[in-house]
């Protein structure tokens, strides 16, 4: 026997009471990992993006739309060395709420800029390009949907009508999937030609949702934006050119303030498991008050005393927060095959930071009960029935 | 032998309110190596107050208590912990045995205060429940005991880091006649052939029979009976 093993005694004397805080504790950290891999999912949208990569929207904001025209404009900018274009569809496949991230593109240059992100195979590439109504696909969103490749996929867009059906359905033929290039990278949407989408829509022909360019070097980012935006000044449609990751993050934070939502749900999370675990422990040692006595009596110091009873808090914490974050980094690995969010993962520093809220709660609903053993006197002690 | 314990002039009062409760006055008390002493005495005499201040859980408002000559009122919180720990045995009137450790892990506990390795703890919580009888319920929780098994784990614990003192604070007062002589006879036993000073308070004449000397302690003051036995 050792004091730990008496930390583990006492802790579980009362098996329905430790087993109900456990439950109570183990739900707060999978709330916090979970939220946490969507916290770092959402970080990650905003760090994605090349150094060297810059997206050119309409100043309004990134809804309306850009002529097409300004495409060879931009392309003729020092400092630019490929423009591509894309239109967002709007797509779902057969039910609404089954949203697919679709784009409409010019698939020779948008799969130039990025091939570093992600591939399709030569054969997949050349009957991209030869078919205007082909579509490509990431490999996981195809496996989810059931697709393979030759199939005819029809795609509605809750945006835009099919002027030659009057529908807002378009038939695509899947001739490639698209596999990351590189382990953040994450092809979970459809992209199909631009071209076809330009002819086929009833409003907005020879308009792009927005111009992604690549410099020759990052270091001239800034100058190209400035340049861009200077040409299309006091134009029609002024534009606003800024990084990649800095549209990504602004893409982000249109959805609404993740991290703030985050941090009121777990925080009240932790903030009632601190009062019921803190009540408990409080209950718990007041309970084992003259056993205290007894302790001190053979001859136990009074910080031998204080460590056991912050142990048991700490070890309480610890044996419900850790299978928590095990199970959430499960769970987020299931979602993450599910849904286009890179990053969607329990990474090291959230990890980390569970682990500290772990030893906060140990720490700060022992430190009470700890304390008050600690200067509990023997005689008051021993007279306690 | 000589004197294992000396008290000089002790006082122990209260302060209750705006009252202040004299236990005793200036106390005076010589107690040998090897003996077996039963106080005695009315509810409030102070028997147990006497006894906390003999084993260095409460402190004298004034006076002086040594043990083999070390000044227990002069020892600081911690050292007098370390005292009890190597020179004290403690036995309750009710057992006092931690319910979530079972009958062995209850005996080790004072061990843990010592450098002793596993098995050599080991080895001393078999012995001590041996010599209480209880050999074969090491493994037993005090919820699957009597009390009179109960108290004889309790024992085990006092001796098993072989303390020169025990102090029974009504040890018998929970159990029926038979298991308390039982006990008591064990008390006897120890203090006959271990050596054991054994210092104990009661209420049960009967129990003050195994004493080889007794203390009546009445308003503050000794009345020496002798022994009854």
């Amino acid at each position: 026997m050792n004091d730990f093993s008496i930390v583990l005694a006492n802790l579980f004397r009362a098996k329905l009471r430790t087993s109900l805080m456990l439950v109570a504790i183990f739900f707060a950290f999978l709330i916090f990992g979970v939220l946490a891999g969507v916290q770092n999912g959402w970080d990650n949208i905003g760090n994605s993006g090349a150094d060297n990569r810059l997206v050119t929207t309409n100043k309004i904001n990134f809804t309306q739309p850009l002529p097409i025209s300004y495409i060879d404009r931009i392309r003729a900018v020092e400092g630019v060395e490929k423009v591509t274009y894309a239109n967002w569809f709007g797509g779902f496949y057969q039910e609404p709420r089954n949203v697919l991230v679709t784009f409409a593109v010019e698939p020779e240059t948008y799969l130039d800029i990025y091939r570093s992100d992600f591939a399709l195979t030569p054969a997949a590439e050349a009957a991209f390009l030869a078919d205007r109504t082909a579509m490509v696909a990431g490999a996981t969103l195809a496996e989810k949907n059931g697709w393979k490749v030759g199939d005819k996929i029809p795609l509605n867009s809750n945006i835009f009508t099919n002027k030659s059906t009057g529908k807002r359905v378009w038939d695509f033929t899947l001739v490639g999937l698209l596999e990351p290039a590189k382990e953040e990278a994450n092809p979970n949407f459809v992209l199909f030609h631009h071209k076809y989408f330009n002819e086929s829509v009833t409003f907005g022909q020879n308009t792009a949702g927005y111009a992604l360019l690549r410099t020759v070097d990052k270091s001239v980012n800034a100058a190209v934006a400035e340049k861009i935006d200077a040409m299309f000044a006091n134009s029609p449609a002024e534009t606003a050119t800024d990084t990649e990751k800095a549209f990504n993050k602004a893409f982000a934070s249109q959805l609404g303030n993740i991290t703030l939502i985050i941090l009121l749900v777990v925080g009240s999370a932790f903030f009632t498991i601190l009062m019921i675990v803190g009540n408990t422990m409080v209950m718990a040692v007041r309970e084992r008050t003259r056993e205290i006595g007894v302790m001190k009596t053979l001859g136990f110091r009074d910080g031998r005393i204080f460590r056991l009873v912050l142990g048991e808090s700490l070890l309480l914490a610890l044996l419900g927060g850790l299978p928590a974050l095990g199970l959430a980094a499960v769970m987020l690995g299931m979602i993450r095959q599910l849904v286009a969010l890179p990053g969607l993962e329990l990474s090291p520093p959230y990890l980390a930071l569970g682990l500290l809220f772990m030893l906060a709660l140990g720490l700060i609903t022992g430190l009470i009960p700890a304390w008050k053993a600690l200067r509990l006197n023997i005689v008051t002690a021993l007279g306690r029935q | 032998m000589g004197a294992l314990i000396d008290i000089r002039r002790a006082s122990k009062r209260f302060v209750k309110g705006r009252e202040t409760i004299t236990i005793f006055d200036k106390l005076d008390l010589v107690i040998n190596e090897g003996d077996f002493v039963a106080i005695m005495g009315p509810s409030g005499s102070g028997k147990t107050t006497l006894l906390n201040l003999l084993g260095g859980i409460d402190r004298a408002t004034e006076g002086e208590i040594s043990f083999g000559g070390v000044r227990l009122d002069q020892l600081t919180e911690g050292k007098l912990s370390g005292w009890r720990a190597a020179n004290v045995g403690f036995i309750f009137q009710f057992y006092n045995l931690m319910p979530m450790l079972n009958a062995a892990r209850n005996v080790e506990l004072p061990l843990l205060l010592t450098r002793l390795g596993k098995g050599d703890r080991a080895r001393r919580v078999q012995a001590a429940l041996e010599i209480v009888g209880l050999g074969d319920r090491a493994k037993h929780f005090p919820r699957e005991m009597s009390g009179g098994q109960q108290q004889r784990v309790a024992i085990a614990r006092a001796i098993v880091a072989d303390p020169k003192m025990l102090l029974c604070d009504e040890p018998t007062g929970d159990l029926d006649r038979k298991t308390a002589d039982e006990i008591l006879s064990m008390l006897q036993l120890l203090n006959r052939e271990m050596g054991k000073t054994i210092i104990m308070v009661t209420h049960d004449p009967e129990a003050a029979r195994y004493a080889s000397r007794v203390l009546h302690l009445d308003k503050g003051r000794f009345i020496e009976q002798g022994a009854m036995a």
